[in-house]
């Protein structure tokens, strides 16, 4: 096979952070060629790189047998490279036709003949779209669709699929694989990112494992198992970052959930915490854990099954109950849903439990703030210099512990933590790490939503896995193992099942 | 991948030029206007006319700047605090000329009636969210429209002058006109309600990150119910005062005044996105705004001059708030 593209040792770190370290990879015309790896090992950054969208800090990219430098994504494009981005690069106002030529639409548009292009080319994917119509009013599956035309409305040698199947249903997905081998078939090139390994064994040629920004091996399909596939994208030293474990008396149950749904991510989850301990909820990104959390806290609206607090049935319908029934949520947005940036550290802190430094009139008593707040900053040992300084002049993992100061005020009986170290540097990582201990210590009961696996073994008790938006199983600590986590969460099963099985 | 390239942006805190600007930009301008004015008339300083100003500052802009600053601390706009005004005028005339009400009940079903009007706006953007720019359009039309029917389109006279009505808009208190010590009262309360209550700490914070406020459990459509509703009462209060100074309820006053409270909240140094503006800044930029049309006065500029002199002015103070601020950026 030819090869069309290959990625020379390339290597790209974002101020100190290295995201890539020289990684090596090819792609072949008339090849599916996996890319596998835990989020954050860099499989993003690298098809980036392959895009134009960052230039390597150093490395070299080879195509068609020539060294070329990739300044912006247009470039890339002259080439012949596409990527059918995760979150699809659309113009929701409008219409397909638009969208698929946007970028190259002429000064004066010929509707017509615009509209028969596009109409050929979606015919061509085997879909019937009217190329008139808005994108925003499509299913996402036919967005797809649309995006993957938009990859095919110029000559395409390479074809990156960003986890497309992540939003898509079983037999979307089904139709898209269709897609995929036809174009293999005319000797595109397809670079294919996806956490559903049975799809991957489906329908890959060679698969490429990434870890830590480092090309862990590049396998032909085949020769590798499931098993052996998942332990080439785990396995890291356990650090000792985490705090001992204290103390901690199990109490009563806080909360239970029985069977409830919430849109597509929520499916019949049934799970309880009690006082004092630390549950993990486990599972890749997009697997419904956030969903989970949300439902629990009342930001999205229960389909159906209910939910117990302390042994009563809850309606958590907005936020307000959740709070007023003792739940705090960490969000995984820190900046966006956790703190008021703008506002000062006091404002922030106070915020979910005003009442206590308001008197009847509803005046605020700014001197019990002020001794509230500080005594609560010095015992999370928050780093700022006033507790009137904006949270927005705060480090990352300083920025956390304002969001937990304010549940520390709250006094909830459940925390449930969203990413709670995502953005932290390592130092304050184990800070979090050991406040998160306490609030278990204090008698909180804790739900921890992470996609650093090690961090889930760390801290909690137990840890229930999710997939699909479903609770595939749980894990205690003496199962703590990456292999069996992403086993449960991407097949249902602790143990993978054998290669020939799943081809 | 991401968020370990967002390395936690240290931001350098403590007194840069920039947040001095922000927070004495209003008041530096002020000041220059006084100047300006002083040398340019003789007439300015004097005691007759600053009272001029501040009357009508306090039958203009004034009052209704504060209601205004609540709604855009929120993130929000009232466009039709103008209209309700002018409706507030005419019920303080139907209700005392025509149903022969006392003023204590006249201005309490005034106020009752600018507060309905804050309800309606307020339901449609707290509670069903849609946009406060379209929604307070649409009262705008609606409280004109009840003006004009209630009305008939002709003022209503508030009876004898001398009357308890007439005698308020247009008397002095310790030598100071009434409605001035009013607008007084209403921007020291205001104040209180920012900076010492519950109610101005969340809707500040609301204009600032709406959705973390609402994750930390506090019923933000409540509150952001609530300050289009006071914005509603206090445009009441004006046409209260402005029928009062000129005896008669009328469905013209307040014709394009949502525009001079909007800008007079926003030389304040008040954020059209939420989350930033104080009242005493309101306060001084509503001051500017009286001043200028003043200054425009005395020099004896044409009327129809003044409101692209005045628009041209806005720019410039606009510039000086902000400017430096996007420059930097």
């Amino acid at each position: 096979m030819t090869e069309l593209a290959r990625l020379h040792a390339i290597t790209k770190s974002f101020g100190g952070v290295h995201a890539l370290r020289g990684v090596d990879f090819d792609i072949r015309a008339g090849e599916v060629h996996a890319l596998l790896g835990e989020n954050g090992a860099g499989k993003s950054t690298l098809m980036r790189v392959l895009n134009g969208e960052f230039p390597p800090t150093s490395g070299e990219i080879v195509i068609g047998g020539k060294p070329v430098h990739l300044r912006d994504p247009h470039a890339a494009r002259e080439h012949g490279i596409a990527v059918v981005h995760q979150e699809l690069a659309l113009a929701p106002d409008l219409s397909v036709a638009e969208n698929i030529f946007l970028g190259e639409l002429p000064g004066v548009i010929g509707w017509g003949a615009l509209k028969a292009r596009a109409r050929g080319l979606i015919e061509r994917l085997g879909f019937q779209i009217d190329p008139g119509a808005i994108v925003g009013t499509l299913a996402v599956a036919h967005q797809q669709v649309v995006e993957i035309a938009k990859a095919l409305s110029r000559d395409v040698k390479i074809i990156v699929f960003d986890e497309p199947s992540a939003v898509l249903s079983a037999q979307d997905a089904g139709r898209l694989h269709r897609i995929i081998a036809d174009l293999r078939g005319q000797g595109v090139g397809i670079v294919y990112i996806s956490h559903r390994l049975e799809e991957i064994f489906k329908i890959s040629d060679r698969m490429t494992v990434m870890k830590d920004g480092q090309n862990v091996g590049t396998v032909n399909n085949g020769d590798i198992t499931i098993d052996e596939l998942i332990r080439m994208m785990v396995g890291r030293p356990l650090s000792a970052m985490f705090p001992e474990r204290g103390r901690r008396t199990i109490g009563q149950e806080v909360l239970r959930l029985d069977r409830i749904n919430a849109g597509r991510m929520v499916q019949d989850v049934s799970l309880s915490v009690r006082a004092g301990e630390i549950v993990g909820l486990g599972g890749l990104v997009g697997s419904g854990r956030t969903e989970v959390a949300r439902a629990i806290f009342g930001a999205d609206r229960l389909d159906s099954g209910s939910i117990h607090i302390n042994g009563k049935p809850v309606q958590l319908r907005t936020p307000v109950h959740a709070v007023k029934a003792g739940i705090g949520l960490v969000p995984e947005d820190r900046k966006l849903h956790g703190v008021i940036l703008d506002k000062p550290i006091r404002v922030n802190a106070t915020m979910a439990r005003l009442s206590a430094v308001v008197n009847a009139l509803g005046f605020l008593r700014q001197g019990l703030e002020r001794k509230l707040v500080t005594e609560l900053g010095q015992s999370l040992r928050l780093k700022a210099s006033s507790i009137d300084a904006p949270v927005s002049s705060l480090s990352g993992g300083n920025q956390q512990k304002v969001v937990l100061a304010k549940w520390f005020h709250a006094g909830g009986d459940l925390i449930i933590l969203d990413e709670p170290t995502r953005g932290v540097d390592v130092g304050a990582k184990t800070e979090i790490y050991a406040l998160i201990n306490k609030l278990a210590e204090d008698g909180k009961a804790v739900l921890v939503i992470s996609s650093e696996h090690q961090e889930l073994f760390g801290l909690c008790d137990r840890i229930l896995v999710m997939g699909q938006g479903e609770l595939k199983g749980e894990l205690l600590p003496a199962d703590y193992s990456e292999e069996r986590l992403l086993a449960l969460s991407m097949t249902g099963r602790t143990t993978a099942p054998a290669m020939g099985e799943a081809a | 991948m991401i968020s370990a390239v967002e390395a936690p942006a240290e931001r350098k805190g403590g007194t840069s030029f920039g947040v001095l600007l922000q927070r004495f930009g209003t008041l530096a301008i002020f000041i220059v206007l006084v100047i300006v004015a002083t040398l340019w008339s003789d007439a300015f300083l004097s005691r007759p006319n600053i009272l001029n100003v501040l009357r009508q500052v306090a039958t203009g802009a004034g009052i209704m700047a504060v209601g205004m600053l609540f709604v855009i601390l929120t993130r929000g706009i009232d466009l039709s605090v103008g209209s309700i005004q002018a409706l507030g005028s005419v019920l303080t005339g139907y209700f005392v000329a025509m149903s022969g009400y006392g003023p204590l009940v006249t201005i309490l079903l005034v106020l009752l009636a600018g507060g309905a009007c804050g309800l309606f706006t307020g339901l449609f953007v707290a509670y069903l969210r849609l946009p406060p720019f379209v929604m307070s359009l649409a009262m705008l039309a609606i409280a004109r429209g009840l003006a004009l029917i209630i009305s008939d389109g002709r003022p209503i006279p508030l009876g004898e002058p001398g009357s308890a009505f007439t005698s308020f808009g247009s008397g002095f208190l310790w030598g100071i006109p009434q409605p001035v010590l009013l607008m007084f009262l209403v921007f020291i309360l205001g104040g209180i309600v920012l900076n010492y209550t519950r109610f101005g700490r969340v809707i500040t914070a609301i204009g600032s990150n709406e959705e973390a406020v609402r994750l930390a459990g506090i019923p933000v459509p409540r509150y952001i119910l609530a300050v289009y509703v006071l914005s509603g009462v206090l445009a009441a209060v004006a046409g209260v005062i402005s029928s009062s100074r000129t005896g008669v309820g009328s469905a013209q006053v307040g014709v394009g005044a949502e525009l001079n409270v909007i800008a007079a909240v926003v030389i304040g140094g008040a954020s059209l996105m939420g989350g930033r503006g104080g009242v005493i800044n309101t306060f001084l930029g509503a001051l500017i705004m009286g001043i200028i049309a003043n200054i425009m006065n005395l020099a004896g500029v044409p009327g129809y001059h003044q409101q692209v002199y005045m628009g041209a002015i806005i720019v410039v103070a606009m510039l000086l708030q902000f400017g430096t601020g996007a420059l930097k950026r």
